[in-house]
């Protein structure tokens, strides 16, 4: 363990993080490679987990690989790209998006549950996700799930740990289950369609049997994805032509390298870097999103918008002044039935806003009881998710 | 197995607990009659019986609050249950438990295709699930092979898995919200039709719980598409770990069958015997199946005829036509009847690394002979869920004490090469005491910590996935 900068505990090894956790007096922010600053913002010590790293098993034939919760997102994605596999659920980097510096770490990742453009068909992070270790608020090493695909060994705190932001735990190892990366990939481009037009030919495909991998739009168009191995990646792109044909005229992007940046595009939200406003992301019904944009354009805001999963996500950005459009958004978002996270914006915003959506009251009491057992003391991450 | 000596505060009072139900339900929702109880005195896990204080058949959710609100205020356990069909003694009763069976709430209450979801009430089987959306050419993908029986309420407490999930995944992969109606009765909606928590994965606790959170009545299903066409081929091998060898290697190679069905000699002899499919005689063999239109599925047994060619092959069939087929399917989905036709037997549902079969197999194959009992394997290879059955006579007195003696040191191995209990059967009564192999007792603190958090005074399913010694001081012992 050291602790030579005063606001900053770092530790290599897990026996350290549950000694750190154990000695913590107050509230500790743990951090991994401090590229997902969402939520309200914590005060307290750092705890900083990347020196949890390294790749502990990787085995291409079981597609199967553990590593430490500190391992570099990248350095999974490199080992993976050398066996021609990759992370099914194609996780975001929200530097661009977030302003922020750092590389992204398993354990983030994982912590917010962050999954591109290929959730819509392959599930998201949580899915993929086979096994944890973890040091709750008192100090205590659990393990749950394990390395292989299928468990239901006990309750799966595994998808729990997935998008608990670190307030139920401090995650030391993570197992992924991987998969193959495909031979071939195209995009059928569409242009000038509005967001009800959109939603309409990304749900004809989406409906389609062609397993489309993404669906998304936004000022590239409309864009539908389809990967494999080549000969069939041809066989449907000209299928869902055919199907895509009444919204307009469809061009097939066939450049591997072109595919590959337009996902990367939309899989971190590159309309929305740099320059200011707050960002919302807003997770509904695809069949809502055209009503809920429509909604949000009578009240003035929601014109700058890009949606993916078939309109199954929707990311707006708004002045971030005032309430940063929340009453409206999370009253729109509740009549439909889904949920809308605040994930950018000032300090001053996320103070005065609730980032996380607020919870029912019977919900609210079944999170609160378990946060209050996992971190008895409330000093992991505590507020965050509000 | 040991199940807890039932409450007798509870037993004394059972008039007083029937006329309270008999208040709030209707006349013949609520069953004491014992000659009637005695059909719910066991599931799929015959071997273990005991018939329960009175069962329970709710037609709504708020019928289902009512009664749990009336079990919760009066101490009694109540013991949900979906079809029964658990191998691991899920929805096995105490005597001073009441069973609340959700077999009659079995509507769809809606279907939407643009949005890709069907929700329905949790009593619903997972055949009929397809069955209400497949005219319009759309699927639920989990297939349990009990899936004519099998109700959706069961599928979400065990998380149940099929022969597809290689490709599509388990239930909770495919599960977007459910109603839950906790054991004090209050009804709580988690997750829906859209994607994703919005804070706490709740809804991933939820599925696989084993029905010790809450009574699952409706649930948000996601459906797909109907692929083009499908087609599986059998590969016959002269041993177990060519077989395991050629697995990894389809996997490693980029395709990804929907199907990798594992079967050994003995499993192949017994269903050969009894469902004449026409299966080479050979050490071990592989049925794998893939999807797409006609040209896609080509591509694909190529390449798979390509890597299996490499190990030799005692024989490639690919099916030439639905009947040839259903022919190369017809042994596998009989197996376990084929089994049964011999004797008895006991189906494991360990889990292990693809990498670890081989010497999984053939361990399994000594421990056989040290035990004094035929095993036969029939699994799914691609994901590593195995499924042992060890063959052994009821009747014959110590032999089921045998068998699982036997049982318990293959699910050891499991985990022992890096793999779990269960991969898809649940915990139940019958793993229940294997617990402490994979979990530390701070692993399984954290689990009971969830459970203390959803039903505190421990009233749901109590006897069930945590070693008795474990929870005895939670379940008020
Ligand atoms: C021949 C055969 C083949 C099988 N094949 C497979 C297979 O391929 N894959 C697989 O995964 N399983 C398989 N199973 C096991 C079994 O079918 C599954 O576990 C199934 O999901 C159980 O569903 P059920 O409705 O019968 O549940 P039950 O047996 O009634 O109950 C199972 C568990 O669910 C709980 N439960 C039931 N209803 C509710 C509710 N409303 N709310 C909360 N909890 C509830 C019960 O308390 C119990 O713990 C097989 C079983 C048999 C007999």
């Amino acid at each position: 363990m050291d602790h030579n900068e005063s606001r900053v505990v770092k530790v290599t090894e897990e026996r350290e993080l549950a000694e750190a956790i154990r000695e913590a007096t107050g509230p500790l922010r743990i951090r991994g490679g401090g590229t997902r600053t969402v939520g309200r913002v914590v005060e307290g010590v750092d705890l900083d987990v990347s020196g949890l790293n390294g790749i502990g098993l990787y085995e291409p034939g079981a597609l199967t690989l553990v590593a430490g919760a500190g391992t570099p997102l990248a350095e999974v994605e490199v080992a993976l790209a050398a066996e021609g596999q990759r992370l099914a659920f194609e996780p975001a980097d929200w530097r661009g998006l977030l302003g922020t510096g750092g590389a992204p770490t398993l354990g983030g990742m994982v912590a917010a549950n962050v999954s591109g453009p290929r959730r819509v068909q392959a599930g998201a992070c949580r899915d993929a996700l086979l096994g944890v270790r973890f040091v709750d608020g008192s100090g205590t090493v659990v393990k749950n799930g394990g390395r292989v695909m299928k468990n239901v060994t006990g309750y799966d705190l595994v998808k729990l740990m997935a998008g608990s932001w670190g307030t139920l735990g401090v995650l030391s190892e993570v197992s992924l289950k991987v998969l193959p990366a495909p031979e071939a990939a195209a995009v059928l481009v569409l242009a000038g369609l509005d967001p009800a037009a959109a939603v309409g030919a990304m749900t004809a495909a989406l409906r389609s049997p062609y397993d489309v991998t993404g669906a998304a739009h936004g000022p590239w168009g409309t864009l539908l994805r389809i990967e494999g191995f080549a000969g069939s990646v041809d066989y449907r792109a000209g299928r869902l032509a055919g199907v895509l044909a009444p919204f307009g005229e469809v061009r097939v992007e066939r450049d591997g390298a072109a595919v590959a940046a337009l996902w990367r595009a939309v899989r971190d939200v590159a309309p929305f870097h740099g320059g200011d406003g707050a960002v919302w992301r807003v997770s509904l019904r695809p069949s809502d999103a055209p009503g809920f944009l429509a909604a949000l354009g009578r009240n003035g805001i929601g014109a700058d918008a890009v949606m993916d999963w078939g309109g199954g996500l929707v990311w707006t950005r708004v002045p971030d002044t005032g309430d940063a459009g929340e009453a409206v958004i999370r009253a729109e978002t509740r009549a439909r039935g889904g949920h809308a996270t605040l994930m950018r914006a000032s300090a001053g915003t996320r103070a005065r806003v609730a980032p996380f959506p607020p919870e029912p009251a019977a919900v609210a009491a079944l999170s609160a009881g378990l946060r209050a057992r996992f971190d008895p003391r409330g000093i992991l991450n505590p507020g965050l998710m509000g | 197995m040991e199940m807890p000596a039932a409450d007798t505060r509870v037993m004394a009072r059972t008039s007083e607990i029937v006329a309270a139900l008999r208040a709030v339900l209707p006349a013949d929702a609520v069953i004491d009659d014992p000659a009637e109880t005695r059909a719910y005195e066991c599931d799929a896990l015959t071997a273990y019986r005991c018939p329960p204080l009175a069962a329970i058949l709710p037609r709504s959710t708020a019928e289902v609050a009512a009664a749990l609100k009336v079990c919760h205020d009066l101490g009694v356990p109540v013991v949900p249950r979906g079809s029964g069909t658990s191998l691991a003694g899920g929805a096995l009763p105490t005597a001073d438990s009441v069973i609340l069976g959700v077999a009659r709430m079995n509507r769809v209450i809606e279907v939407d295709y643009d949005d890709r979801f069907i929700r329905v009430e949790a009593g619903r089987t997972n055949l009929s699930v397809t069955g209400a959306v497949e005219a319009d050419g759309f699927f639920y993908a989990p297939d349990p092979s009990s899936q004519l029986a099998c109700a959706i309420a069961g599928n979400v407490a065990m998380n149940s898995g099929g022969a597809h999930c290689l490709k599509y995944g388990v239930t909770t992969n495919n599960l977007l919200g459910v109603t839950l109606v906790t054991m004090a009765g209050e009804v709580i909606e988690i997750g829906g039709a859209h994607m994703d928590a919005g804070g706490l994965d709740l809804l991933g606790l939820i599925c696989g719980s084993e029905g010790q959170l809450g009574v699952v009545t409706e649930a948000t299903l996601r459906i797909l598409p109907k692929p083009e066409g499908a087609r599986p081929v059998l590969i016959g091998f002269t041993s177990n770990e060519v077989a395991g060898a050629c697995v990894a290697d389809i996997i490693k190679a980029g395709v990804l069958p929907v199907a990798i069905e594992f079967m050994d000699r003995p499993c192949i002899r017994a269903t050969e015997d009894f469902a004449h499919a026409g299966y080479p005689d050979c050490e071990a063999l592989l049925i794998v199946e893939v999807e797409g239109a006609e040209a896609e599925i080509d591509e694909q047994l190529g390449l798979i005829r390509q890597i299996a060619m490499r190990h030799d092959p005692v024989e490639f069939r690919e099916a030439a036509s639905e009947e040839e087929a259903r022919k190369i399917w017809l042994g596998r989905k009989s197996a376990f009847g084929a089994m049964g036709q011999i004797n008895d037997y006991m189906c494991l549902d360990g889990t292990i690394p693809v990498s670890s079969l081989p010497h999984v197999l053939r361990r399994i194959g000594e421990m056989s002979r040290e035990f004094g009992l035929d095993v036969g394997n029939v699994f799914h290879a691609g994901d590593g869920n195995m499924h042992p059955l060890i063959l052994y006579n009821a009747n014959t007195p110590g032999d089921l004490e045998r068998c699982e003696a036997f049982g318990a040191e293959i699910l050891k191995l499991c985990v022992e090469v890096g793999g779990c209990l269960t991969g898809e059967h649940g915990v139940g009564i019958e793993k229940r005491d294997l617990m402490g192999v994979q979990y530390a007792p701070a692993d399984l603190e954290a689990q009971m910590r969830v459970k203390d958090v959803f039903d505190p005074a421990w009233l749901l399913n109590p006897a069930k996935v945590f070693p008795l010694a474990a929870s005895a001081g939670r379940r008020g012992v």
